[in-house]
């Protein structure tokens, strides 16, 4: 019979009321885990024990992270966000990190008869032990995610029923920029850049702790409140006007700022990180390691997020990509390295680096990538460096938009002829097979925008089997639907319905499958339009989209980024009833065309973009105007330099890789 | 003709080393496919000179010989590498447990000698332990009697293409009952036939005929593999290398 000891002040015996027979925080949940894994599809995903994993005892240090990726353990490991935070936090003496991802139903269900808790791989023990639950949001179809590990851990969904006793909530990742349909769920949320942010939340915590938790939880959340890059969404009280649109966000305490901007870190070259990355057992869906070259991007494509909120561009040097790519080689024994960025040819030094980098590795079964996809012929010649010792199957190019005329109008600006050359050059090279990645539902776009998209693989197919004198090339054309993002100029843009969608990519299928003799060299990929305009209402809504998760959730919602999960109708329902008392609906937040000076969920938000600069681009954008990239060209001010006092950071440096110590003799 | 890369063939392999590793603690739970990918990246992390095929996407010269289930741990999994230069076996042994995660344990490492026949060959039997809690000795001990007594246990086994129906019994070469109160450990002897016959298989069995129900899952330790004797037990699969070693190896490399 289970006694309950007071170990500490932390309240443990309410929780050891949550899940009877856990007396002491920290302790492993693993004995009682055990006998369910036996019963669960690919139990490897739940026990930890990768290498370059780390355990720390519980009670050597004060700040205890839960670092969450609300995905599979598949899709998660690999997270480079959350792999650099894991090791960040590690090493610092006075904190410890470990991981935990989506449990999938199976597993779910068999831990909620048990009463066994959700819980690290790491050391498995309970997330409702940590003082800090971090979860990195790159894509908002975690949401739900989100509220079965909450409701698995036995914390409370809402943050507002939360007390001293239980983790703080933290989001964080590119989501986390409009993290207001979560503002219900989390307690903060971070902008920006992490590496810097998670030192300052664990010094604040430590203190807060050290003191003996003065002012409970809202004094915690004060003081995090006053962290750069910390919003603390309880502290801003948000009220709507007769149309429905936000009339004001007002903080309710003078010790907050009123606006919160991101975290940028300066020098990449001080953050080689992750070090040592982890290295799973199980499958994972990228089987190699990863370097990121530079952080931003600067090209000024106007549907991307990640390269308007992260920048400005920010380069490794040439000698710090060398030594992490060595370092994390000799860590891990991948196979195969990923020179990670938004737009990797752009990289100052990035011809000298794929030389290098390839001599260096000559012979030693060592796999280069790129995954880079601007269209131009410099990156068939990269391309064709990085795989010299290997061989050459698939290479990728993202055009986005099928005409020159959308192309212009996303600032993606290549002419159909350098398509077709630089594409005809990957075949005559030895690449059997392209992948073209495109957009649908772009703003201003019609049928003929798409259509242009069959009459471009099929020119490319034609030149290609000339150019190479083979008949086996292939084509691939992958298309997603656009779903407008806040911080970007497409930010007031309608949403392309998902009939839109369907009828466009119905109509682009029988183009391609009209001439069978090309046709059946070119494969076509895409989803239907009904996520896109999900993930729409999560990206561009506000607080009171909170209601529909929780509502989609206990609905048994969860795992809405898997085709086999995601349920349509389960979204469309879940709105209807929540947003009816708010008279607002799912095409109100999706299909409707923002004006100018509506105030938008996000804008007390500041990604340092000058919200008057966006709303000029998107003007230019329906003038089909281009704008350049201000690496090579004058500032045309978005205002993320003079808000956040940075610049760009570019070689080149003019080094070269280092020479390697010899190790063993 | 299939196109061959440009430049010279790999360098052949030289030598041939077999070892043996456990799937312990947590990482019973690693299927042969998770196992696969964690010793191919030690060996690199290891530098273990490996020999690796020809051709476009050129793999290292592994063979694995029988692995165990998803769930099962074991102390006798065996597999064969081939190296493109004359390597130390314990040396190779102590780098490659060093690369790997604690748990897959590298605990023997012989070269192989010509001329005495390959690993498989030496492997047609399974010698497993399975701890039943909640179940008592005695009332395995019945279970176990009733299922030798008869010649065929019919048990499904779930697959990827549904329920299939294997026979338990036949592969079973003998079977001891011991344990604690509160904790029954069954040993068996499986001859490794096909379609093979798993431990839970085993455990189904004993439903079937005995209506014996463990109330949690069972846990299966598979603690040798080898040629089964005229006297039940299994022989050492690396004895005739281990024979050699006494008496051979020119250069030693390191590793």
């Amino acid at each position: 019979m289970p006694t309950t000891v007071q170990i500490s002040s932390r309240g443990e015996g309410e929780r050891a009321g949550v899940y009877p027979g856990r007396v002491m925080t920290g302790e492993t949940l693993y004995p009682r885990l055990e006998p369910l894994l036996a019963q669960v599809q690919k139990p490897i995903q739940y026990v930890g024990g990768e290498l370059n994993a780390q355990v720390k005892p519980w009670e050597d240090v004060p700040v205890h992270w839960a670092l969450m990726y609300p995905d599979a353990y598949e899709v998660g490991l690999p997270n480079q966000g959350l792999m650099i935070l894991y090791e960040v936090l590690n090493e610092r003496p006075d904190a410890l990190a470990e991981r935990t991802y989506a449990v999938w139903p199976d597993l779910a269900a068999l831990m909620r008869e048990a009463g066994v808790g959700q819980f690290t791989v790491d050391s498995h023990r309970a997330v409702a032990d940590f003082d800090l639950l971090g979860v990195s949001f790159a894509t908002e179809l975690g949401y739900t995610n989100l509220l079965e590990a909450l409701d698995l851990a036995g914390v409370p969904i809402h943050a507002v029923d939360r007390d001293e006793t239980h983790p703080v909530v933290v989001a964080g990742g590119h989501a986390a920029f409009n993290p207001e349909p979560v503002a219900d769920f989390v307690d903060c949320a971070v902008l920006g850049d992490g590496e810097q942010a998670v030192g300052d939340i664990t010094d604040v915590v430590k203190a807060w702790k050290e003191q003996g938790r003065p002012g409970g939880r809202v004094e915690l959340l004060a003081r995090l409140a006053r962290v750069d890059g910390v919003y603390v969404p309880r502290f801003y009280a948000v009220s709507y006007g007769p149309d429905g649109t936000i009339a004001s966000v007002a903080r309710t305490r003078d010790d907050v700022p009123a606006r919160v901007g991101k975290r940028t870190v300066m020098d990449l070259d001080e953050w080689p990180y992750p070090k040592t990355p982890l290295v799973p057992l199980a499958e994972s869906v990228h089987e190699r390691m990863s370097v990121e070259i530079f952080r931003g991007c600067t090209r000024g494509c106007r549907f991307c997020q990640a390269g308007m909120i992260t920048r400005p561009v920010r380069e490794r040097t040439i000698t710090g990509i060398g030594s992490m790519v060595d370092q994390g080689l000799k860590a891990t024994g991948y196979q195969e390295v990923g020179l990670l960025s938004l737009s990797s040819a752009d990289h100052s030094e990035i011809g000298q680096l794929a030389k290098e980098l390839a001599d260096r590795y000559e012979g030693s079964n060592t796999g280069l990538s790129l995954p880079s996809t601007r269209v131009d012929a410099f990156n068939v010649t990269l391309a064709n460096e990085l795989s010299r010792n290997g061989r050459r199957s698939g290479l990728t190019f993202a055009p986005e938009g099928g005409s020159e005329r959308i192309r212009r109008v996303i600032n993606k600006t290549v002419s159909k002829e350098d398509l077709v050359r630089t594409v005809t050059t990957a075949y005559a090279n030895g690449w059997t097979q392209v992948k073209l990645y495109f957009m649908c539902g772009l703003p201003t776009e019609t049928d003929e925008d798409v259509l242009e998209i069959a009459e471009l693989a099929t020119e490319v197919i034609r030149a290609g089997r000339e150019a190479s004198g083979r008949k086996d090339i292939r084509c691939t054309v992958s298309i997603g639907g656009f779903v407008p993002k806040p911080h970007t100029p497409f930010q007031w843009a309608a949403q392309a319905s998902a009939e839109t969608i369907d009828h466009r990519l119905r109509v682009l299928r029988q183009a391609i499958n009209a001439d069978r003799r090309i046709g059946r060299s070119i494969g076509m990929r895409y989803h239907d339009g009904k996520p896109g305009v999900i993930e729409g209402l999560l990206s561009r809504g506000d607080r009171r989209v909170g209601r529909v998760i929780e509502r989609v959730w206990r609905d048994g919602g969860k795992f809405d980024g898997w085709s086999e999960h995601f349920s349509y109708d389960r979204w469309t329902a879940a709105a209807a009833e929540e947003l009816a008392p708010f008279g607002v609906d799912l095409d109100w937040f999706t299909t409707r065309e923002r004006t100018e000076h509506e105030v938008l969920p996000w804008d007390h938000l500041d990604s340092g973009l000058d919200k008057e600069w966006l709303w000029e681009d998107w003007q230019e954008a329906l003038n089909e105007e281009e704008v350049s990239d201000c690496r090579w060209t004058p500032c045309y001010d978005c205002g993320v330099c003079p808000t956040n006092g940075t610049e760009i950071q570019i070689g080149p440096t003019g080094r070269s890789l280092l020479p390697l110590t010899v190790v063993g003799g | 003709m299939a196109r061959q890369p440009d430049g010279p063939p790999p360098p052949p392999t030289v030598q041939k080393l077999r070892l043996r590793y456990t799937k312990r603690g947590p990482l019973r739970f690693a299927s042969h496919r998770d196992l696969a990918r964690a010793l191919e990246r030690a060996l690199r992390r290891a530098q273990v000179p490996m020999a690796f095929s020809a051709g476009f996407s050129p793999h290292p010269k592994i063979s694995y010989v029988g692995a165990a289930p998803t769930g099962a741990a074991s102390e006798a999994e065996y597999l064969e590498i081939g190296v493109t230069r004359p390597c130390d076996p314990d040396a190779v042994r102590a780098a490659l447990d060093a690369a790997l995660p604690p748990g897959i344990d590298v605990v023997d490492c012989v070269a192989a000698r010509e001329g005495t026949g390959g690993l498989a060959e030496r492997i047609d039997a399974s010698v497993w332990r399975l701890e039943l809690p909640g179940v008592e000795p005695a009332e395995l001990g019945s279970a176990v009697a009733a299922f030798l007594a008869r010649d065929v246990v019919t048990v499904e086994r779930r697959t990827k293409s549904g329920l299939k129906d294997v026979d338990a019994r036949a592969a079973v070469a003998a079977a001891t009952v011991g344990g604690e109160v509160g904790c029954a450990i069954l040993t068996v002897v499986v001859r490794q036939v096909t379609p093979a016959v798993r431990p839970d298989d085993v455990v189904a069995a004993l439903a079937a005929v005995a209506d014996l129900r463990p109330p949690s899952p069972p846990r299966a330790v598979r603690e040798a593999q080898g040629r089964l004797d005229d006297t039940g037990t299994v022989a050492d699969p690396l004895g005739p290398d281990r024979l050699a070693s006494t008496h051979c190896q020119g250069e030693h490399a390191t590793v």
